[in-house]
């Protein structure tokens, strides 16, 4: 392979290092008003009485919007394939408000002065309701968060409960008594943010034909167009979402956040209107990575071998269920498939509402959560059993040409597909992680200093629902134009797709200008989530540049007079196979545009994934831990991954290194703190601490050689697996260090203290 | 308030004009006393600036104030009359400049979003020192905060940069 398999720059790199306005706040538009939004200052409570007549009356307020205005639709703000699997529980305003920071009003003026004063001129009158905090208490129903009949999608509103899943495979009774051990355990994570640097904005306006456009930080430009068209009227022919360059999502921009009300204030002034969140909004009001507790018992034979496992896993969605099933689903989907060599094996899920922030998507979806539970108990079981933590993920973990039932049985909010795993280089990844961490020489010493590892998987798109496409169109100078819906939120995928067109058709990227995500002029992609964009929208790009060297070699086949099977392209040319003849792509492009047998050459080809298959990692680490003050030092992390075919291996690093970095701040800081009144208290960057470049550890990554066969060039994901990891990893190596066994994340030095002292489990 | 400029009245209120070099140019700014750095050099163009917590905690916005890397946030513009301020694009009067094809080339620029911020911090560092460590480096970027890259990929290059000199 020519251009698959090298670490081009990224194509928007350079422009980007240069600041050039690339973002959907750096367009200047005349004329323009911005808007903020009113929140709720309580966790559960009925506004009585809404009074916008002050705020109206100010100089320079030119929309309000509440409840009272606003379309009563019921939708999921969740960017999903449609039908979407999250239920219909929220309105662009609601009479109830769910939560501190639910949406109450809001007000689009001339200036944020204005706006600003304006909203502290609305008076509400709140009848405030008993809220519930715990999601095992919700789940008692004594108070209940959804109760509006045009609600859908909820089993059991009056217990809060959103849905429960239950999926086993085998005799699950039988397994455990096969067991000659069976250890027992929990995890508990915490409420995190994803904290992307460029917080959520949307600017709207109306074009010259009143059509509404909609330029937003998102990674569902799609999505959002389909749900503005339903919470508008608008038809969607008479929308085009424009996805600029995105300051990171990782999946909190999977999702509408602001983008509804825009829309509405835009089509009632007929002004562009710009909205944004502060940082503290953007903590409060977007969405959040899922809290959970998960119960798991494994069941293994003395010489290591798992007999059974089970994972019940309580999600606590906060105040709206978007991606509430699907991330539960996920928690045993993507683990559990790791450890096939079980008799049985079983899941239960319950994802419940609160009166907490939402919710979302967030990389890892729900996977993080389920392998911090399964991969720090697997440790124990290697502990009771007297084995190497590394021996007993080797005897238990799934292999090439191997399945799970779990695959079938677990999908994204109902079956999933079955599938039989084609590539899976984990022996490797484990030798060569454990060689880099130096394990044989450091496990087992408990001297304050530890090693820790943990086995991941993921997946490669959603299977037979998330469809991607993409059209290849070649100018008259031979160069060609790739459009995409698949949206580039910084992941590098415009230059992947670049890099698999022009390997398929035998051309440099170079010649290759990528267009990505503008639903006026690409073709339609579900978006940038789900570890998805590689396989599905990389599949769409082969196909698409397939058929568009079809009609290169066809077209130069009837000018070079040469049958087309007897041509190549080789170096931007086309070349006959006994090299009598040749011509530039560029002779070819003018030739065809303006002299002989004219025509405009363009392909189009989509892709839906019919499996979706698991990237798979090996995680390593070392840490210092103090005995005095509970602080975790991570010195080393080492990763070896399994993504199939790295299209870009620089890029592949980038993926594995960011979201690592961004994992051990979940492992060991990262976390919401709330007041009693579910008001969050750090919400800013000071109290809501991320990874700095200080606080990065030595990190080595090594990736496998392996081929997907179903993937293009033998490709799969790489965007989300590794987030899973620094949780368990961490985990596994502070007991190796110090003999204590957490069960409960951030590992924060206070949490720590207080385990040594054995006062917290 | 330290080196205020010229005070207008307009429409009620206090409209101030400020004089200061942009990457080298002289500008002058009417901006309303409470307005901060990096809204009036984004309201002027200079979009480069990003804005990411308007609480100094992000380091999106910074620029290089006489020299000295500072959070364009938390300056109001009033303090900067007569301040040689430059942003990322002063990096760029000579072509790409040598730190930004190393970020390039080490995969540093992901999204991109604080990779304006980060190479000015860069370039005052490297101003201020010619062969920081790896260590010192850490530190200094410390205060621009990413979540794309995990930070080896700029370190690398700021290295990069500081061995080839």
């Amino acid at each position: 392979m020519k251009f698959v398999g090298e670490s081009y720059n990224k194509v928007d790199a350079e422009a980007l290092s240069k600041g050039n306005p690339l973002f959907t706040d750096d367009i200047k538009i005349d004329n323009m008003l911005h808007a903020k939004i009113l929140w709720s200052p309580l966790p559960h409570a009925i506004i009585k009485e809404i009074d916008t007549s002050e705020a109206e009356k100010l100089k320079g307020v030119k929309c309000i919007l509440t409840y009272k205005n606003t379309p009563r639709i019921k939708f999921t703000t969740a960017g999903q394939g449609y039908p979407e699997p999250s239920p219909y529980d929220t309105s662009v305003f609601n009479k109830k408000v769910r939560y501190v920071g639910d949406r109450v009003a809001a007000v689009a003026g001339e200036s944020l002065e204005v706006v600003e004063k304006a909203l502290s001129l609305i008076k509400v009158e709140y009848e405030e309701l008993p809220a519930v905090f715990d999601p095992e208490e919700a789940l008692m129903g004594k108070v209940v968060i959804h109760d509006e009949p045009d609600s859908t999608g909820i089993d059991d509103p009056e217990h809060n409960l959103i849905t429960h899943i239950e999926a086993t495979a085998g005799d699950i009774e039988k397994a455990f008594k096969e067991a000659d051990i069976v250890v027992e355990s929990s995890f508990q994570t915490q409420y995190s943010h994803h904290t992307p640097i460029e917080p959520h904005i949307t600017i709207t306006y109306m074009d010259e034909y009143d059509r509404l456009v909609v330029r937003t930080s998102t990674q569902v430009p799609f999505h959002i167009r389909r749900m503005v068209s339903i919470i508008t009227g608008m038809p969607e022919s008479r929308i085009r979402v424009i996805k600029p360059r995105i300051g990171g999502g990782f999946g909190v921009k999977q999702e509408l956040i602001l983008e509804d009300i825009a829309a509405l204030m835009t089509l009632r002034t007929n002004r562009p209107v710009r909205i944004e969140f502060n940082r503290r909004e953007e903590f409060i009001s977007s969405r959040t990575r899922h809290p959970m507790k998960i119960d798991i018992k494994i069941g293994a034979k003395r010489d290591g071998r798992f007999t059974a496992i089970q994972m019940k896993a309580l999600s606590n969605t906060g105040a709206y269920g978007t991606h509430a099933k699907t991330v539960l689903f996920n928690v045993g989907s993507k683990t559990l498939p790791l450890y096939n060599k079980v008799s049985a094996v079983r899941f239960t899920g319950d994802v419940v509402y609160t009166n907490l922030p939402v919710g979302g998507a967030y990389r890892g979806y729900g996977a993080t959560q389920g392998y911090a539970a399964l991969e720090s108990t697997v440790d124990i079981v290697a502990e009771r059993l007297g084995i190497d933590p590394i021996e007993i993920r080797k005897i238990n973990h799934i292999k090439e040409n191997e399945t799970s039932p779990i695959f079938e049985a677990l999908g994204e909010g109902k079956k999933g597909v079955q599938q039989v795993v084609k590539s899976c280089k984990l022996p490797w990844c484990i030798e060569k992680g454990a060689e880099a961490i130096g394990w044989k020489e450091k496990y087992g010493k408990h001297n304050g200093r530890g090693v820790g590892m943990a086995i991941l998987m993921q997946g490669s798109g959603i299977p037979l629902i998330d469809m991607g496409a993409a059209t290849i169109r070649m100018n008259d100078d031979g160069t060609f134009m790739l459009l995409v819906g698949a949206t580039d939120i910084g992941t590098g995928s415009d230059t992947i797709l670049a890099q698999i067109a022009g390997e398929t058709m035998g051309v440099s990227p170079e010649r290759i200008y990528v267009y990505s995500s503008d639903t006026d002029l690409t073709p339609f992609d579900v978006g940038a989530y789900a570890s998805s964009t590689t396989y599905v929208s990389g599949s769409a790009v082969k196909r698409a540049a397939e058929n568009m060297k079809k009609a290169i070699l066809k077209e130069a086949g009837k000018l070079m007079e040469i049958e087309s099977d007897k041509l190549r392209i080789e170096n931007d040319r086309v070349v006959a196979n006994d090299n009598s003849k040749s011509m530039t792509l560029n002779e070819l492009g003018k030739v065809i545009t303006y002299t002989k047998n004219q025509k405009q050459l363009e392909a189009s080809a989509s892709f839906v994934g019919s499996e979706s298959p698991p990237p798979f990692a090996a995680h390593f680490v070392e840490v210092e831990v103090n005995r005095d003050t509970g602080f975790v030092k991570v010195v080393k992390y080492v990763a070896a991954i399994d993504c199939g075919t790295p299209i870009n291996p620089e890029l592949v690093k980038g993926q594995t290194i960011g979201a690592i970095a961004n994992g051990i701040g979940y492992a060991l800081f990262e976390e919401y703190r709330f007041n009693k009144r579910g008001k969050m208290t750090n919400a800013d960057l000071l109290n809501y601490n991320i990874m700095s470049a200080a606080d990065m550890p030595d990190i080595e990554v090594f990736i496998a050689e392996s081929y997907e066969p179903t993937g293009p060039f033998g490709a799969k994901s790489i965007a989300e697996v590794n987030i899973n990891g620094p949780t368990p990893a961490i985990a596994n190596a502070i007991r190796d260090a110090v003999g204590i066994s957490l069960h409960r994340s951030p590992f924060t030095p206070e949490r720590v203290l207080r385990a040594l002292k054995g006062i917290e489990r | 308030m330290a080196g205020a400029g010229t005070v207008i009245q307009a429409q009620g209120v206090d409209i101030m004009k400020v004089k200061m070099t942009i990457n080298g140019e002289k500008k002058v700014f009417e901006i309303e006393a409470s307005e901060k750095l990096a809204d009036t050099l984004r309201r002027y163009g200079y979009t480069e600036v990003k804005i990411g917590c308007r609480s100094g905690d992000c380091g999106s916005c910074t620029v290089l104030f006489n020299g000295k890397p500072i959070r364009s946030c938390l300056k109001f513009t009033a303090q900067a009359e007569g301040a040689y301020i430059e942003t990322v694009k002063a990096l760029n009067k000579d072509g790409i400049h040598p730190l930004q094809k190393a970020f390039i080339e080490a995969g540093a620029v992901q999204c991109g979003f604080c990779t304006p911020g980060m190479l000015l911090t860069a370039k005052a560092l490297l101003d201020f020192k010619k062969k920081p460590t790896e260590g010192e480096i850490k530190e200094a970027l410390k205060g621009n905060l990413c979540r794309c890259t995990g930070y080896k990929q700029q370190v690398d290059a700021i290295m990069k940069v500081v061995n080839n000199k």
